[in-house]
């Protein structure tokens, strides 16, 4: 299973580099949101240096066209900005600032078997699921399709 | 107690951006952690494989920094156990509600110059930096 290894490999590579830019420390990430206190600009530069690289990364892939493993690259296709996307930005940025974690470095630190840790992961896998099952409810349509 | 450490944050970020490029020029996934995590929760998802190896990947790399002596992540957290709740809801929550995070937004998307994770990534900054303005100055509350 090429696929699944490949895939445990950009994991590891993804979950190192959040280890060593700085991302997996809540610390330092609310320092870099804490622009009225004492601001460290760390992130800019994490944030700069993978958007470098991965945009040189994608125009290769774009180049290349299919992917080497997949029988097509699922690039996203929406272009509009909707009141969900803003919506729900917002609601992520305010629960990232509340505690400093975002999605990968949160599962990274899962490794450390900290209770705060685990008990904020359990939080975010029930607030996407609720989401999920919320939108669902909202409209039909999509549940007919996914049954 | 933090100090700016920007060569750290350029090799990490440089990694991180390797990954995502790995992905997509490889698997044709794009990186986007809560994309990844989310789609496999998913009661009928038919494609859990490559989400399930991704994040064991994830949870891989402060084990195997651990065996190089790093200690395994500890990070500080709020004492309330109710703030880290409504934390984690609204993270979880909100990046489905938006279509990505850091990640997938933040990343993959300004990397693709995608106008909707451009947005969507300056409202998440700035609803965090706004969060962390009022919790740690109390400006506006």
């Amino acid at each position: 299973m090429p696929l699944v290894f490949v895939s445990f490999a950009c994991g590891l590579v993804f979950g190192i580099g959040l280890l060593i830019s700085g991302m997996t420390d809540t610390g330092k990430v609310l320092g870099f949101l804490d622009i009225f206190g004492a601001w460290d600009a760390t992130l800019a530069f994490v944030m700069a240096g993978a958007v470098a690289v991965t945009g040189l990364g994608f125009a290769l892939a774009r180049r290349r066209g299919t992917p080497v493993l997949a029988a097509e690259s699922l690039w996203p296709t929406r272009r509009d900005v909707d009141a969900p996307l803003v919506m729900g930005a917002t609601l992520f940025g305010i629960g990232w600032g509340l505690v400093g974690l975002c999605p990968g470095p949160a599962l990274v630190n899962l490794a450390g078997l900290g209770l705060p840790v685990i008990v904020f992961v359990v939080a975010m896998a029930v607030g996407m699921l609720g989401y999920d099952a919320w939108s669902a409810r909202r409209s039909p349509m999509r549940q007919i399709e996914k049954a | 107690m933090h100090h700016l450490t920007p060569l750290s944050g350029i090799v990490g970020g440089a990694l991180i951006g390797l990954a995502a490029s790995m992905l997509m020029l490889l698997t044709g996934r794009i990186a986007g952690i809560s994309g990844i995590f989310g789609g496999l929760l998913q009661p009928g998802a038919g494609d859990r494989g490559w989400r399930i190896a991704f994040v064991v990947g994830l949870l891989a790399a402060p084990l195997l920094a651990s065996l190089s002596g790093t200690p395994l992540p500890a990070p500080a957290m709020p004492a309330s156990l109710i703030v880290i709740v409504i934390a984690g809801l609204l993270v979880g929550f909100g990046s489905r509600m938006g279509g990505g995070c850091t990640s997938g937004h933040g990343v993959c998307g300004i990397a693709r110059l995608s106008a909707r994770s451009i947005v969507a990534t300056a409202i998440f900054m700035a609803a965090a930096i706004a969060t962390v303005a009022v919790v740690r100055h109390g400006i506006g509350g």
